[in-house]
């Protein structure tokens, strides 16, 4: 493929991730939709000069301004290329959020059980496709907040935390603009093969997964610091 | 009481396909609830609607809960372009579940004696959406979908219908190409849709002229009435005025199964194999029907 991004590749077999998400739906996952997300955003900056030339991290930022191929591409290959790394087969990662993030997550929800109460909430409540984050606000509070489709909060004007027929606040989240540095895809194509619309079963069973090493990290060295997680 | 009775029955565009027409009571006195009432068939067209909800008032009875419809194939009757298992989560699960819900939504409320069309609209609330709409517009999209289809379907329109699409479109195949970038270009979730985009004033007038020989609008230029357009998630276009004519699912669930990420491929094979022309060709004839009777009531 031409162009500046590429589809980054998993650092784990299609298969490390079972029983909790199926190895196929990784390979039609990565190999199908992320790997089209990048083709589709190499074709939408192909001769735009600057846009060729800008980080991804930069480019989200501008991306609804850029039209709805530049914003649906950009987001989606931000958001999937990020999302392998939230995830490790279960087992060679921490199974809950140590050191700075766990004293945050303690005090913005309580405790780590009522965050991932939370956070699954927002996730069964989001209508349609989109994403669910947990991140920094600008008061240094965390927050969830969910997106629709393939938007995410880098970009500016987005809607967040919206149902998208009613408008009305999604349980859970506060529509405040934040760094994220964890989400959780609830497009159907994420868990239809093996879940099918049993979406709740799948959000409990992700957590199984959650790299929650790479995720302190995120927190510790970018999000905490008011930085956006870069990307190749 | 004739006349007001002529008016509600002329006040509903019905788009009820071939094989639900013989349960006339179904449209006509509102019912939409029961299995196999095809709930969701009656299309309410916007022009109408002041005259509409009076006459609804008037002859609707009082009801309880809606009901799951059961398409009107078995469900392995599909395959292979559309498998039984999708047909049980489908509809034995996101559809059942709209329902559901929408009746947990609606208990205790005056929504309770409305038609699914009047919730619809009612809750659609002119652009700012209700709590109910996700789960109203789903159960109607649907049903609507499932009308669409049919064992050993696709193939092409014929008659008037085709006529218009020629007209409006140019071809058959420039139909096609559009309404496939329709679904291809829903991002996320949603529906693809074949409709028809009337002013009134030009239905009538193609209407008297008895012929299918292009309307001209006021700047001269053909009448279209037919469109392809798409909507987001729960959105349908009964809510805009138009006249649904065809629909096709592109929420992911609709095809995940048995195409995986290949919307594309759901698409051609959605056209080609599973299409019910003669439902759309009856909603059709219905549309215009509906409206030479309400060009009647008016000029009585």
């Amino acid at each position: 493929m031409g162009g500046p991004f590429k589809l980054p590749p998993l650092l784990y077999d299609m298969g490390a991730l079972e029983p909790y998400i199926d190895a196929m739906t990784m390979k039609v996952h990565h190999g199908g939709h992320h790997a089209t997300y990048v083709s589709k955003l190499n074709d939408a900056i192909k001769g735009k000069g600057e846009l060729e030339s800008m980080k991804l991290v930069d480019l989200s930022q501008t991306a609804i301004k850029m039209g709805p191929a530049v914003r649906n591409n950009c987001g989606g290959h931000y958001n999937h290329t990020l999302f392998w790394t939230y995830m490790a087969p279960k087992g060679s990662s921490i199974t809950k959020p140590t050191g700075n993030l766990q004293a945050a997550i303690d005090k913005n929800f309580g405790s780590f059980d009522q965050f991932q109460t939370a956070f699954n909430n927002a996730c069964a409540g989001v209508f349609g496709s989109g994403w669910v984050w947990l991140g920094v606000a600008e008061d240094g509070r965390l927050s969830i907040e969910t997106t629709a489709n393939q938007d995410n909060p880098l970009m500016d004007g987005v809607v967040l935390s919206q149902n998208t027929a009613t408008g009305d606040r999604v349980p859970g989240t506060n529509g405040r603009k934040i760094i994220p540095f964890m989400g959780q895809d609830v497009w159907e194509h994420a868990y239809y093969l093996k879940y099918q619309n049993r979406k709740t079963e799948y959000f409990a069973a992700w957590w199984n997964v959650v790299n929650w090493n790479k995720i302190c990290e995120y927190y510790d060295q970018y999000a905490s610091k008011k930085l956006y997680i870069p990307v190749a | 009481m004739a006349a007001m009775a002529a008016t509600s029955a002329a006040s509903l565009a019905v788009s009820t396909p071939a094989g639900f027409l013989s349960s006339s009571s179904s449209v006509l006195d509102g019912g939409q609830r029961g299995a196999g009432a095809g709930a969701g068939t009656a299309v309410i067209v916007q022009q109408q609607r002041r005259s509409r909800h009076v006459a609804l008032r008037a002859v609707a009875s009082p009801r309880a809960e809606f009901e799951l419809p059961p398409p009107p194939y078995e469900l392995d009757a599909l395959e292979p372009h559309m498998s039984k298992n999708t047909l049980e989560f489908h509809w034995g699960k996101h559809h059942r579940a709209y329902v559901d819900n929408l009746n947990k939504q609606i208990a205790g409320t005056e929504e309770e004696r409305y038609s699914l069309e009047e919730v619809v609209l009612k809750s659609y609330n002119n652009g700012t959406p209700t709590p109910l709409f996700n789960n109203a517009g789903q159960i109607w999209n649907h049903t609507f979908f499932w009308e669409s289809m049919k064992p050993a379907g696709g193939g092409a329109p014929k008659g008037k219908l085709l006529q218009l699409i020629n007209r409006d479109f140019g071809s058959f195949d420039e139909f096609k190409t559009q309404f496939k970038a329709a679904g291809a270009t829903q991002f996320g979730s949603g529906w693809a849709w074949l409709v028809i985009k009337p002013s009134l004033e030009e239905w009538i007038a193609q209407r008297q002229t008895g012929s299918d020989e292009p309307v001209k609008d006021k700047d001269g230029n053909i009448a279209k009435s037919l469109a392809v357009v798409k909507t987001p998630n729960a959105v349908t276009p009964v809510v805009w005025g138009d006249v649904p004519l065809l629909t096709m699912d592109v929420w992911e669930h609709a095809y995940y199964l048995d195409y995986q990420n290949r919307r594309p491929a759901y698409m051609d094979v959605f056209l080609d194999q599973l299409v019910n022309w003669d439902a759309v060709e009856a909603r059709l004839e219905a549309a215009l029907s509906t409206v030479n009777l309400t060009q009647q009531t008016f000029t009585s």
